[in-house]
């Protein structure tokens, strides 16, 4: 494990974010992993893991929660708001331009191509993104067999989220117990 | 409009605390709210606004914010982006606050690492999910593919891949 970097201050936090909302492209969690975990080196794999675990299980994107948890560990309140407000301002803005001339950008086929390939690619980078995190971690074979099982549990059998995660808590939860008693 | 503004804030308000798994899990009752219930929207133009939203860069949950200026113009624009984000950002800070309260306590470390797993799983889902889409056309697939690899197996700048991503679809799809 690398050593974590000095504390970011409001404005990195604010930048951090801006980028990771700005390109996330449904995968803001892979994105705001690199961001955080392996280019400024905020956050270790484990805190960061811990931390997406509590703002996925949460109401509210991920992310966004993410973003409030970090800023705060940081810089308090004033933390929380740069880092979320960057998550949501300039996406905010460019919404609003797009409001504003409704519709004639998403007409050109080009402009569809070109984000059909990009939604194709942030696919694949929360896949990746995914694998990665899990073998990093390396968590012990209980812990894979219930991360599978959320992956069916979500991709296949389409159960809500809270549903997936009031059955498999008790299971997790209770092995990761385990494994803190047997490690005394 | 007053009266729309408080509408705005409360229905987000309220469906700010029910996007468990962000604003996807809750554009069915958006939909319900919005259009059966208040009226304020037909069935089409929220299609419309919704695709917009999902066209537009940035986080999905966005979608509330179009449809309040769509509805009620800037201002209920600000009301329904304060009542989509507020609501889950307190709940997010309070939860915040306990966990580096209570991060000493055992059960509370169990419950964190327990949550990680899972929440690593479901990502992967919604990785899953999303190529299942674009696997519509083999050159969607082939994209998912090799940027799962590439992102697997190398440090790889994201941006990068994404950037090839829009640009093998603009030659190929």
């Amino acid at each position: 494990m690398t050593d974590l970097a000095p504390p970011p201050t409001r404005l990195q936090l604010f930048l951090a974010f801006t980028r990771v909302g700005l390109f996330g492209f449904g995968g803001a969690a892979a994105l705001a992993r690199q961001v955080v975990v392996e280019e400024k080196r905020w956050l270790s794999e484990r805190d960061y893991a811990e931390m997406l675990a509590a703002g996925q299980v949460l109401p509210g994107p991920n992310v966004g929660n993410t973003s409030v948890m970090l800023g705060r560990r940081f810089h308090g309140f004033t933390g929380a708001l740069a880092a979320s407000s960057g998550f949501y301002a300039v996406p905010l803005v460019l919404l609003t331009g797009l409001l504003l001339v409704y519709g004639s950008v998403a007409d050109d086929p080009r402009v569809d191509s070109f984000m059909h390939g990009i939604a194709a690619a942030a696919a694949g980078m929360v896949v990746g993104t995914a694998v990665k995190m899990g073998q990093k971690l390396r968590p012990p074979p209980e812990m894979v067999v219930i991360g599978l099982l959320a992956t069916a549990a979500a991709a296949w059998l389409r159960l809500p989220l809270p549903l997936i995660v009031l059955l498999l808590a008790p299971f997790a939860v209770g092995a990761a117990l385990r494994r803190q008693k047997a490690r005394g | 409009m007053g009266g729309v503004l408080l509408s705005l804030l409360l229905t987000f308000g309220t469906l700010s605390l029910l996007a468990v798994g962000g604003a996807n899990a809750v554009v069915p009752e958006m939909h319900r709210q919005i259009v059966e219930i208040h009226g304020w929207l037909d069935s089409a133009t929220f299609a419309q606004v919704y695709a917009l939203a999902q066209a537009a860069p940035g986080p999905n949950i966005l979608v509330a914010a179009a449809l309040g200026w769509v509805i009620a113009g800037p201002a209920g624009m600000g009301a329904a982006f304060l009542g989509i984000v507020a609501p889950a950002w307190g709940l997010a800070w309070w939860v915040a606050g306990v966990t580096e309260r209570l991060a000493a306590k055992p059960w509370l470390k169990a419950v964190r690492a327990g949550l990680v797993p899972i929440a690593i799983g479901l990502i992967l889902a919604s990785g899953l999910i999303m190529a299942q889409a674009a696997a519509a056309q083999l050159v969607g697939l082939a994209v998912a593919v090799v940027a799962a690899l590439l992102v697997w197996r190398t440090e790889l700048n994201l941006l990068w891949v994404l950037a090839a991503g829009g640009v093998a679809g603009l030659a190929f799809l």
